[in-house]
């Protein structure tokens, strides 16, 4: 009787757990925290501003004005015979989701080690939270790209929307992994390696010009022959471009690409979240 | 009832000094260690965590070797000096770190308290606060929701509830945080000194709660703090740390004996003239200090009740402002603070200058007493700060009552008395 009584236990804590006990269930568990964390991030966000959510449009449209003045008027780059504001925001937009999510799971131990240090909830939750509110964001920007896409079908400008479209949903989830995963495996490794914090924030910057948000992919290979190479394996560019070929009907996108990309996101995300767990359980001793 | 919590063979070791940098061929090294199955080369068995000694390698054991179990409905104080391994204790307890060795088994679920409103936006107003800090302390919404209005009639702030945070005074701020975490659904509650906040009759109100939890819903507390007074009331066991082992573990009278047995030692003078080893900071520094029986009283070693004595301090002014606000606090070993004393001194800049406090005789209880020392500019922005300079213990040799036990109340007065027949006619 005691005996058996000796093996019912809730909950061991051990100095080191297996490599890939992930603690999902742990997370469902807590999912409400989740919602509350979105929440909190968008009443924080616009309480105390005069434009309110109005900022989410502004950087974009200023963005947009910006790229069509120096990359399409001054420097003249291709796209591919698209309204250069369309080509243009489509691919910020885009872009910016990727970025924010990146940018910002990147710093999640840092930012939230007061927190971590005082309380236990599964640590994943945070870097969800993240994913979420840029996805809010996400859509509120591609609001504006839709009112954007209208006023230009209405004065009749030449684009096509194709059953790429379909595949949108699905460039999403592996954008948003994509950040994730990558941004997991960098802040697991700046807690002990600070300098890696300096690498995202003008990494992302320089990253964005070898994807192809300001250029098609297209001009970059017949321009580059040899080098396009790298543009095509990097892991967002396919997105950017099945996302352009999608709503304006434009972009070199292909099925192994698609391929390409979605295994490339899940290893990221797999990586991430297993170096993730295994950093979450000491590194309130080190950072 | 069974087990609760079962800890066994616990140690949690830290890494001092800079971590990350010039670590990465630690690192490597450590790795290469580990994959042929060897020890960790920097892992040194055997040393234990004393803060005045320098150690031999740069790692230090925080907790070492700890057993013990605790009971379903048991209230278990956690006591023992700064660096005693207390509050790392509570950290493997409440999965915020883990632990370098061993484990621990948990009945139920933990729900722990490390520090009052975890997570609170200040942006937020009152009512959404409730269910971020209560989810973050792993509340459901449903369950939340449910014992809302208890939170909120607890906290006493329903007029404020729809008022972001950073609009309440601290001491709402702290009686609403106190609040959710109250109200969670755990068997098991890990608190900190969380009670250090807060004024007099909201702690009280806390450890009446912390009181029906323990004992009218049979849950399980455990409770760290300095005030042992707290202690001895809200637990009926204690575990005393000292260095990172365990003490001693039992009832908590015996245990809270034990520590104020260890930790009477007393420092009546400390002197810092060499410069290797100052105390203080580019700003003040404490050459001498210590408890004198003043002049005129018998030669001896002791401080008797009714000796008056003279607490001295030898200070170095490194400001350019000469005028210079000292005080202290005297304090008893349990937490409780008998007073509080401070003036502004004239002290020159670069001068040593000696400040003598006098204190008369039968004033203080027998008792242990620890002195803390704070010295601020004219505008009171603080310059250094030190507690527990000095430990004295205060006995009381004769007595004339004829009652044995110990005199109750902080301060121990010989006021008159007098006497008068009253004749009736």
């Amino acid at each position: 009787m005691e005996k058996l009584e000796e093996e019912k236990w809730d909950l061991e804590i051990k100095p080191q757990n297996h490599l890939f006990e992930l603690h999902l269930a742990d997370v469902w568990r807590y999912r409400d925290l989740l919602g509350l964390l979105v929440r909190r991030d968008f009443v924080s966000f616009y309480k105390q501003t005069i434009l309110g959510p109005l900022w989410f449009f502004i950087q974009p449209l200023f963005t947009t004005i910006i790229y069509t003045f120096v990359f399409g008027s001054l420097a003249g780059i291709s796209t591919d015979g698209l309204p250069q504001p369309l080509f243009y925001m489509a691919g910020i937009t885009a872009w910016n989701y990727f970025a924010d999510c990146l940018t910002k799971t990147s710093t999640v131990f840092k930012d939230n080690s007061n927190i971590f240090g005082k309380v236990y909830f599964p640590r994943l939750i945070m870097p969800l939270s993240i994913v979420v509110s840029n996805l809010v964001r996400f859509g509120v920007q591609m609001l504006l790209f839709l009112l954007l896409m209208g006023v230009y079908y209405l004065n009749g400008a030449h684009f096509t929307i194709t059953p790429y479209i379909f595949l949108f949903p699905l460039l999403v989830i592996l954008m948003a992994l994509q950040g994730l995963g990558l941004g997991m495996l960098i802040t697991a490794m700046t807690t002990k390696y600070r300098d890696l914090a300096f690498l995202v924030t003008f990494g992302v910057q320089l990253l964005m010009y070898a994807t192809t948000v300001i250029y098609p992919l297209s001009s970059a290979i017949i321009k580059y022959p040899e080098y396009a190479w790298m543009i095509e394996y990097n892991p967002m560019t396919p997105i950017i471009e099945g996302f352009r070929l999608g709503f304006l009907g434009e972009g070199s996108f292909t099925w192994t690409s698609l391929g390409y990309v979605t295994l490339v996101s899940l290893a990221l995300t797999f990586f991430g979240l297993v170096i993730f767990n295994k950093v979450e359980k000491t590194f309130v001793d080190t950072v | 009832m069974g087990v609760a919590i079962k800890v066994e063979n616990l140690s949690k070791a830290y890494q001092l000094g800079e971590i990350g940098t010039g670590t990465l061929s630690n690192d490597l090294k450590r790795w290469a260690y580990k994959v042929r199955g060897k020890e960790d080369p920097f892992l040194k068995i055997g040393e234990t965590n004393d803060r005045t000694t320098k150690g031999e390698s740069n790692m230090v054991w925080s907790l070492k070797d700890i057993n013990f179990e605790i009971e379903q409905g048991d209230a278990v104080g956690i006591i023992g000096r700064n660096g005693a391994g207390k509050s790392t204790l509570l950290k493997i307890l409440s999965r915020v770190t883990s632990p370098t060795t061993g484990s621990v088994k948990v009945k139920g679920r933990v729900a722990s308290l490390l520090e009052v409103g975890t997570g609170f936006h200040p942006e937020l107003t009152g009512r959404e606060n409730i269910f971020l800090n209560g989810a973050i302390l792993g509340m459901r919404k449903a369950e939340i929701k449910k014992h809302f209005d208890a939170i909120v009639d607890f906290a006493g702030v329903e007029r404020y509830i729809d008022t972001p945070v950073k609009r309440y005074s601290s001491g709402m701020y702290v009686r609403l945080a106190f609040a959710v975490a109250a109200h969670l659904e755990s068997e098991i509650l890990v608190v900190d000194e969380v009670l250090a906040v807060g004024d007099a009759e909201f702690q009280k109100k806390c450890l009446g709660k912390m009181n029906d939890v323990s004992k009218g819903e049979g849950r399980t507390i455990l409770f760290v703090s300095h005030n042992l007074t707290a202690v001895e009331t809200l637990c009926n066991n204690g575990i005393l740390l000292n260095s990172g082992f365990l003490e001693t573990s039992g009832a908590v009278e015996k245990v809270v004996k034990n520590y104020i047995n260890l930790s009477s030692t007393s420092t009546r003078s400390i002197e810092f003239n060499s410069i290797t080893n100052p105390i203080g900071n580019s700003k003040i520094r404490i050459l001498t200090a210590s408890v004198e029986l003043a002049e005129g009283e018998p030669e001896s070693t002791i401080i008797d009740i009714n000796s008056k004595i003279n607490l001295k301090f030898t200070v170095l002014n490194f400001t350019n402002d000469s005028v210079i606000s000292v005080g202290y606090d005297l304090k008893t070993l349990k937490g409780d603070t008998i007073f509080g004393s401070g003036k502004k001194f004239i002290i020159p800049s670069n001068q040593e200058t000696e400040l003598t406090c006098h204190l008369p005789g039968n004033f203080l209880n027998d008792d242990v007493y620890s002195v803390n020392i704070y010295f601020h500019t004219q505008t009171m922005s603080g310059l250094y700060a030190k507690n527990e300079l000095l430990i004295f213990e205060v006995k009381d040799i004769e007595r004339e009552t004829g009652y044995l036990g110990k005199v109750n109340g902080f301060i121990r007065t010989n006021f008159a008395w007098s006497v008068k027949e009253l004749s009736r006619p």
